[in-house]
């Protein structure tokens, strides 16, 4: 089937099954591969993308279901070169250790700075409960976020 | 000159972090190359029983399958399944990388299909008919004990995969002499590790190089690499092993496993690269569990809370087949079951059962957490039973700081310790005695409250290597190269394969502090068997204890011969010249050369150094003569919900001693990841088989694994007792965390139903056993 997507701002073409998922179909036929698989279940959240501005887990969602939609991926999230406020609060409190989540925790926690500018520390947990991390027991993902928060109101 | 402030013991932020915040890391799975096939596994839906038939006529006749292979077809070409632990003779089982007409677990690998992508490989994988006539299941490893329980391997005289005994006569002494004896059951449950990238392999064999690549999600490259040698009969000099960005691994990316075997086999028969990337659901049925241990225990105790003797059966579940170490793990638990405590005597028996399951191997901690649990559990009840306090029976039985080293009763050399420094500091940050009393507040107001106190230690950093068996293939010793390029900057090689600790970050502080070069100018490559010298790898909390001592042996050979050369440049006497602040000068205010202008004189070598090779490079391992033992004082608060069972953990606190620390924040990361996952332990994670070896835990739906909302904000603190096993006085910390919370929990919630008259509580303290326990105490009054 034929299906035309914005992926990070840039209108993709491709021809694909019906069946193949959009975490697929990003990372094998588009190459951005910094969106990740976890349990293909939609369980972990390791796969989460924006799709027309909500996090979505690609996992569990066709290509073919984003035509004529807008998927934004880790990769789109920030200009070239530049780093998100959420990248930025990741990288200064330790938010990530094998980095493996990072993508998807960062993009489930941009659905929340999107909706709540300045989230409280229970806010920001709830926001990520459909994120596993395995690695930071999640305190200093917490901090991350916070952290971009505060970057982003400072912004303002 | 104004000294520059060190970088050793700062909270630098992580060098690895850019690539991996903008999703430009590599992991094995987003590798592609040209040509590449794609791997799917037909795995046993049986425990046990015999392969009748395997009809691969319809999967093979799909379009883009390439390839299906059974046991018949590598028989004699690659297997066994690698192990590096010996077994006693007559018990060496052979595991085969395809089941041989035999399955032993549910998931066990029986064909392959080949094509050309995943989508095409796991449709035709359902298409592949396997008969299995299904023989009798033993899943439980105490009924496994039994004479007249299933055999996993009919050959062996029963399903010990093998034992471990000390009988000590003082414990039958002491026993007699005691006040008192507790008796417990303990059962620390079968886990998963659960990293977030599941297993994944690429195998690439260049007939023109005659070479294979094979890239792995793996946390000890050199000994997949060791392993794929044997097991495939190719030379190691023919072998490339990579692990690039590693999501995770907790110990069960330690063995190398039947895939990983198997495709590059696959890779040399087709001529063509191939990948497989494990589903979760695989990760769950086949990757190593871990823990799986039923322990008996009783200790001696005396009036005076003092714990003189422990008697231990531990009956550890080995699985279907002994993975890589998985037999060695259970052996560290008599080892540190006297914790931090002056146990006069232990006796024990430790053994390793197989039974109809996928096999255990290391997960964090390794042994070690069940020996925190059981000793933590004989403390507090004999603190319940002689009415003191959990803090103060604990005390009453410390190791005296004066005391140290310390060797315990089986035979552990504890470094350095001051276990009531560390508790007074927990005590006094937790206020445990406002604490209690708000407990006593709130049980007179009719809630469970509990507080619970965990104090351990461990054994990190393992070796010497005069302990290494001939069957493992290495020491216990770390590999690290230093090459200074003309420039002055340097690229620091490491034989540890890290996989989320933070070693670029804290490797280049350390080189670049010594060097007095910046950090930007410091690379840290490892992972790669091509590029990195002959190391060992990353587990049991080594990664900056042995592999950064050999960085500091590295760095003091490269500024050594850097001295050689300033001395000559600067026409002084080798012993007359310093260096600090990357500058060597000669002392007393003489001439000074900077480090840079040092390497370049090493490789332009207009000015040659008599005696010496032109360059600046050095290789260093380090060979750990002892282990070290960090410990910590942890406390928690938790409330039961009387109605629904449902535990809260209200605080959390953890003083942890890790000796000196190069980056704060890469310690407090470890510890605060450790103490959740322990948590995830302690009240959540249950690898579960039915009685006929179905995994019914099977997604991450079933296995449940920790999530932010279930916590507080973890309070931590340090102290710092140093240790001169290594000239870093580090001791490691790796897996403190997932070692002192699930006993600090259970302890919390026993003290929350205690005065139900609730004495025991089993792991996971998940909400229907909490409120099974409730109501059972209660005599079913709701």
């Amino acid at each position: 089937m034929k299906i035309a997507v914005t992926v990070n701002g840039e209108r993709r073409e491709s021809d694909v099954p019906p069946r193949l998922l959009l975490v697929h179909w990003l990372r094998e036929e588009l190459g951005l591969t910094g969106t990740h698989i976890g349990c293909e279940t939609t369980v972990c959240g390791a796969c989460t993308v924006h799709v027309d501005g909500r996090a979505v887990k690609s996992c569990t969602m066709f290509a073919v279901q984003a035509d004529g939609r807008e998927v934004t991926t880790i990769e789109g999230l920030a200009p070239a070169g530049k780093l998100h406020p959420l990248q930025t609060g990741f990288w200064e409190e330790h938010g990530l250790q094998c980095g493996y989540c990072t993508p998807g925790m960062i993009m489930a926690a941009a659905q929340l700075l999107a909706d709540r500018p300045n989230p409280s520390e229970a806010e920001i947990r709830h926001a990520i409960e459909g994120n596993i991390c395995r690695c930071t027991g999640y305190q200093q993902i917490v901090d991350a976020i916070r952290h971009a928060a505060r970057l982003a109101q400072e912004k303002r | 000159m104004a000294t520059k402030p060190s970088l050793l013991g700062a909270r630098i932020k992580r060098r690895e972090d850019p690539r991996l915040i903008q999703g430009l890391a590599t992991y094995t799975d987003d590798l592609k190359l040209p040509r590449m096939l794609a791997a799917a596994f037909v795995r046993s839906q049986y425990a046990a029983g015999k392969i009748r038939r395997i009809d691969a006529t319809r999967a093979k006749a799909r379009p883009g399958v390439v390839a299906v292979y059974t046991f018949d077809d590598v028989r004699g070409e690659v297997g066994p399944t690698p192990c590096i632990i010996g077994l006693p003779e007559g018990r060496r089982i052979k595991h085969p990388i395809l089941a041989d007409g035999v399955v032993r677990y549910v998931g066990q690998p029986i064909v392959v299909v080949v094509a050309e992508d995943r989508y095409l490989a796991r449709d035709a994988a359902l298409d592949v008919e396997v008969d299995i006539e299904p023989g009798p299941v033993v899943v439980d490893p105490e009924a496994a004990l039994a004479p007249d329980a299933p055999r996993v391997y009919p050959e062996l005289p029963d399903n010990l995969c093998s034992t471990m005994a000390v009988q000590n006569p003082k414990v039958d002494q002491l026993f007699a002499a005691a006040d008192g004896v507790v008796k417990l059951r303990l059962v620390n449950q079968r886990v998963a590790a659960i990293p977030m990238e599941p297993r994944a392999v690429l195998a690439s064999w260049d007939e023109g190089q005659q070479r294979l690549t094979v890239w792995t999600s793996n946390q000890m490259p050199h000994g997949a690499k060791q392993q794929l040698a044997i097991c495939l009969g190719i030379p190691e000099l023919r072998i490339r092993v990579i692990a690039p960005e590693v999501g995770g691994a907790f110990g069960a990316k330690i063995p190398t496993y039947p895939e990983e075997c198997l495709l590059p086999w696959i890779s040399r028969r087709l001529r063509r690269p191939i990948k497989w990337a494990e589903t979760r659901t695989e990760n769950l049925l086949n990757t190593a569990h871990g823990r799986g241990h039923v322990e008996y225990v009783e200790a001696a105790y005396r009036e005076s809370g003092e714990v003189t003797a422990v008697k231990l059966k531990s009956i550890a579940e080995i699985g279907a087949y002994p993975s890589m170490v998985g037999p060695a793990v259970p052996s560290f638990t008599p080892l540190m079951v006297p914790g931090c405590y002056r146990v006069q005597a232990i006796s024990f028996e430790v053994l390793n059962v197989y039974t109809n399951t996928m096999a255990t191997d290391a997960y964090r901690g390794a042994g070690r957490p069940e020996a925190a649990y059981i000793i933590e559990r004989v403390m507090d009840a004999v603190g319940a039973a002689l009415g003191l306090d959990p803090t103060e029976v604990r005390r009453r039985n410390f190791i005296p700081p004066e005391a140290f080293p310390y060797t315990t009763a089986t035979g552990a050399v504890y470094d350095s310790a001051n276990y009531a420094a560390t508790l007074d500091r927990a005590l006094e940050l937790f206020d445990y005695a406002k604490a209690r009393r708000e407990q006593e507040a709130a049980r007179k107001a009719g809630r469970l409250v509990g507080i619970g106190v965990a104090m351990i230690t461990e054994i990190c950093g393992f070796g010497p290597s005069t302990h290494a068996d001939p069957v493992e293939r290495r020491g216990y010793w770390e590999s690290a190269e230093i090459r200074i390029e003309p420039t002055g900057n340097a690229v620091v090689m490491t034989g540890t394969s890290p996989h989320g600790q933070g070693q670029e970050t804290a490797f280049a502080q350390m080189v670049a502090d010594a060097l007095g070069i910046d950090l930007d100018d410091v690379i840290v490559l490892h992972g790669d068997t091509d590029v990195v010298t002959h190391g060992v790898g990353t587990f049991g909390s080594r990664g900056l204890i042995v592999g950064g001592t050999a960085v500091r042996m590295a760095l003091d050979k490269v500024i050594a011969k850097g001295r050689r050369i300033a001395a000559h440049l600067l026409e002084v006497h080798e012993r007359d010249v310093e260096f600090a602040d990357g500058t060597f000068a000669a002392v007393g205010g003489g001439p000074k050369i900077g480090f840079r202008k040092v390497a370049l004189a090493a490789h332009l070598w207009n000015r040659p150094v008599p005696g010496e090779e032109p360059g600046l490079e050095a290789v260093a391992r380090f060979e750990p003569s002892a282990t070290t033992f960090p410990f910590g004082a942890h406390l928690a608060q938790v409330e039961i919900d009387r109605e629904t069972g449902e535990l809260r953990i209200l605080r959390y606190l953890a003083v942890d001693d890790v000796g000196n620390v190069i980056n704060p924040l890469l310690v407090d990361g470890q510890r605060l990841g450790g103490i959740v996952q322990g948590a995830g332990q302690a009240l959540l994670e249950e690898i579960r088989y039915d009685e006929a070896g179905q995994l019914v835990t099977g997604t991450l739906a079933d296995y449940a694994v920790p999530r932010a909302p279930a916590f507080p904000r973890i309070e931590l603190d340090r102290t710092c007792t140093t240790t001169t096993v290594n000239p870093l006085g580090a001791k490691g910390v790796g897996e403190l965390g997932t070692i002192a919370s699930p006993p600090c929990l259970v302890s919390a919630a026993i003290d929350a139903l205690r005065p139900l008259g609730v004495t025991h509580l089993d792991m996971p303290l998940k909400p229907e056993r909490l409120w099974a326990a409730i109501q059972g105490a209660q005599g079913g009054r709701s």
